[in-house]
């Protein structure tokens, strides 16, 4: 009787696939010709697709939903196995020294290709990181975290090109001046939250970009600026390859220095702070924290590191222009939070290595590689909510020893 | 130690409240009881800064509060136990009561409150560790309470604790209202529609009615004024 209840509920589901997919799968203009093609063979297709899709997927439902009544035994989630494995000294040391030594070794190990890839995935941990403050920890949706590392890329690129001001004493000024526009982006926005909040940081990162397309005289309008140096090494002359590998291992220490900085902060004061603001704005506020500063704080110090990640993206890439800042940005570096798990840093540098790695090892997929992806968030995000290792102060925790 | 002077409050145009007047003595228990829109909690919110009073003064322990920010005027002694309880959802009731004490440095003493908390009320000891949004209704506002007393108030706001609570649980919340006023001498400024209850722990009471206070009395008083009985007691 269930069968034939999911067999009627799945044949709905692919007529509806059907129905949904009849434009782009069956209707072919030929424009050539002047003719149109009806390709009914696509619309079996994907109706026995979706059939047997529906099918399948409920059934998995139905287990998952089964395993959670009684925990199965044989699999493990992986939030348990990271927090045994940071539970357990020697498992976390071994698991520390086999990851160091990856890291260690990659640049070597691998192709100029490979070294740009993880370098560009490497500044998204960062910049995942720093968005983590805002949304993970504060609470608050920024649509428009893009702007800063905007802000950081032509702050290092005009200095330089104009008072030939060199990469590391650009690094603390990106962070400086992204931490200055993350509070000029919260003055206004203090009074906002939820979806409002979102509309406006997404406005003001469109902002940011209009005017560096359009300020020609600023910023060379959308032709963007070339020839930004990489970073020096003590005056060094270093080949590509070379100074490709510089920048992986600066790239490297970076991301540890933010690892600890966040780390520190989570379990400071303000972090706490933070996380009162997040769960409740009325009760923070009864608690006697000023929410004002708390929220300004949590602009601007996640405003410096898309500061110091846009300076070092410039740096890598020696040419940047408006394209490199469109909205997407803000959503790949929001997906990273919210995939990876909103709060923990472990999800967010595992979410940042996935979404930006995947996609270029999709490319075996081409046209279809966007797809692939699209797909694989949306599964994601039904098995795994929390994100793929969630904070665990999210999870519920019953302990019976003393505290 | 609370005075309340000829404060006035307007939503946009939309006056709330119509020249209240008000005294807490330290160490009394004094409720706010009226209907539905009295203005009994914009009362409240005006004292804590939330919803700024346009007019009048707001003196607690003879200095100026009306024009400090919220977070200022709970550092002067000044906790609440916000309406509907607010709890941190995710937080545990550790982190919760934690949290109570936000703007206190002396973490000795911190453990000592916390501990005296837990004592008085060993529910919320028994369940140190589950998070605030899983704890039930009454388990929340016992959590509520606890959590404002951590900051250690002279003065502790109560926005309608009865809300939503079981009689019983409602009985038992009042009196531990009546127990932390007698045994540590905070004062208590308790806004109620369960004017019943209120006027049984309280030592004197307010009674309002579209924005203005229109009796005030001893709470014996209050509880046998044929007025009162008529209008909130519906006896």
């Amino acid at each position: 009787m269930i069968l034939s209840e999911e067999i009627k509920k799945s044949l709905l589901a692919a007529v509806w696939f059907m129905f949904l997919t009849f434009p782009i799968m069956v209707i072919r203009v030929n424009t050539v010709q002047n003719i149109v093609e009806w390709r009914w063979k696509n619309m079996l297709l994907v109706g026995i697709a979706g059939f047997f899709g529906s099918f399948l997927g409920r059934s998995f439902f139905r287990q998952k939903e089964k395993g959670e009544k009684k925990a199965d035994p044989n699999t493990i989630s992986v939030a348990a196995l990271v927090q045994k494995i940071t539970g357990n000294q020697r498992l976390s040391r071994l698991a520390l020294a086999v990851i160091a030594g990856f890291v260690i070794s990659f640049p070597f190990a691998f192709s100029l290709y490979q070294i740009n890839i993880m370098i560009s995935a490497l500044i998204y941990v960062m910049l995942g990181l720093g968005l983590n403050i805002v949304v993970g920890l504060a609470g608050l949706l920024d649509l428009g975290y893009v702007a800063f590392y905007a802000v950081g890329a032509y702050a290092y690129a005009l200095l330089n090109h104009h008072f030939g001001i060199g990469f590391w004493t650009a690094l603390p000024i990106g962070a400086v001046i992204g931490a200055f526009f993350g509070i000029l982006l919260g003055y206004p926005v203090l009074r906002l939250r939820g979806d409002y909040l979102a509309i406006v940081t997404m406005g003001f990162g469109e902002i940011i970009r209009l005017i560096l397309e359009n300020w020609n005289a600023f910023s060379r309008g959308p032709s963007g600026i070339a020839h930004i140096p990489r970073p020096a090494l003590f005056g060094w002359e270093m080949s590509l390859e070379m100074s490709t590998k510089y920048i992986y291992f600066l790239m490297i220490g970076m991301v540890l220095f933010t690892i600890f900085v966040v780390n520190r902060l989570q379990h400071s004061r303000i972090g706490r702070a933070w996380i009162a603001l997040r769960e409740d704005e009325i009760a923070c506020q009864a608690m006697g924290i000023d929410k004002a500063k708390t929220k300004l704080t949590a602009f601007a110090l996640g405003a410096t590191w898309a500061g110091m990640g846009g300076v070092i993206f410039a740096a890598k890439t020696t040419f940047i222009n408006p394209a490199s800042f469109t909205i997407w940005e803000s959503v790949i570096i929001l997906c990273i939070v919210v995939l990876g798990g909103m709060g923990s840093i472990v999800g967010v540098v595992s979410g940042a290595l996935v979404l930006i790695l995947l996609p270029e090892y999709l490319r075996a997929f081409s046209e279809y590689r966007m797809l692939v992806f699209g797909v694989i968030l949306v599964v994601m995000m039904i098995f795994r909510p929390g994100g793929i290792i969630p904070d665990v102060r999210r999870t519920y925790q019953f302990r019976k020893e003393e505290h | 130690m609370l005075k309340l002077k000829n404060v006035q409050s307007f939503y946009g145009k939309i006056q709330a409240l119509k020249d209240i007047s008000l005294e807490i003595q330290a160490g009394e228990i004094i409720t706010l009881i009226g209907a539905n829109g009295a203005g009994k909690s914009t009362t409240l919110m005006a004292i804590c800064g939330v919803q700024p009073a346009r007019a009048g003064e707001i003196l607690f322990m003879g200095k100026a509060i009306h024009n400090l920010s919220p977070h200022a005027i709970v550092g002067m002694g000044i906790a609440q136990v916000p309406e509907g309880r607010r709890i941190f959802p995710y937080l545990s009731v550790l982190e919760n009561l934690e949290m109570g004490a936000f703007l206190r440095k002396d973490k000795s003493r911190i453990k000592q409150d916390m501990d005296y908390l837990l004592d008085l009320f060993p529910i919320l000891a028994e369940r140190r560790h589950q998070a605030g949004g899983t704890l039930s209704g009454g388990e929340q506002q016992m959590l509520a309470i606890s959590r404002a007393l951590m900051a250690r108030p002279k003065l502790l706001l109560m926005d309608e604790p009865s809300l939503g609570l079981a009689p019983l649980i409602v009985k038992q919340i009042f009196e531990i209202i009546k127990k932390i006023n007698m045994e540590n001498q905070t004062t208590i400024f308790l806004v109620e529609q369960n004017a019943n209850m209120a006027l049984r722990v309280a030592h004197r009471g307010y009674v309002m009615e579209n924005g203005r206070i229109t009796l005030t009395d001893l709470a014996a008083n209050l509880l046998s004024n044929e007025a009162v009985k008529k209008a909130y007691l519906g006896l």
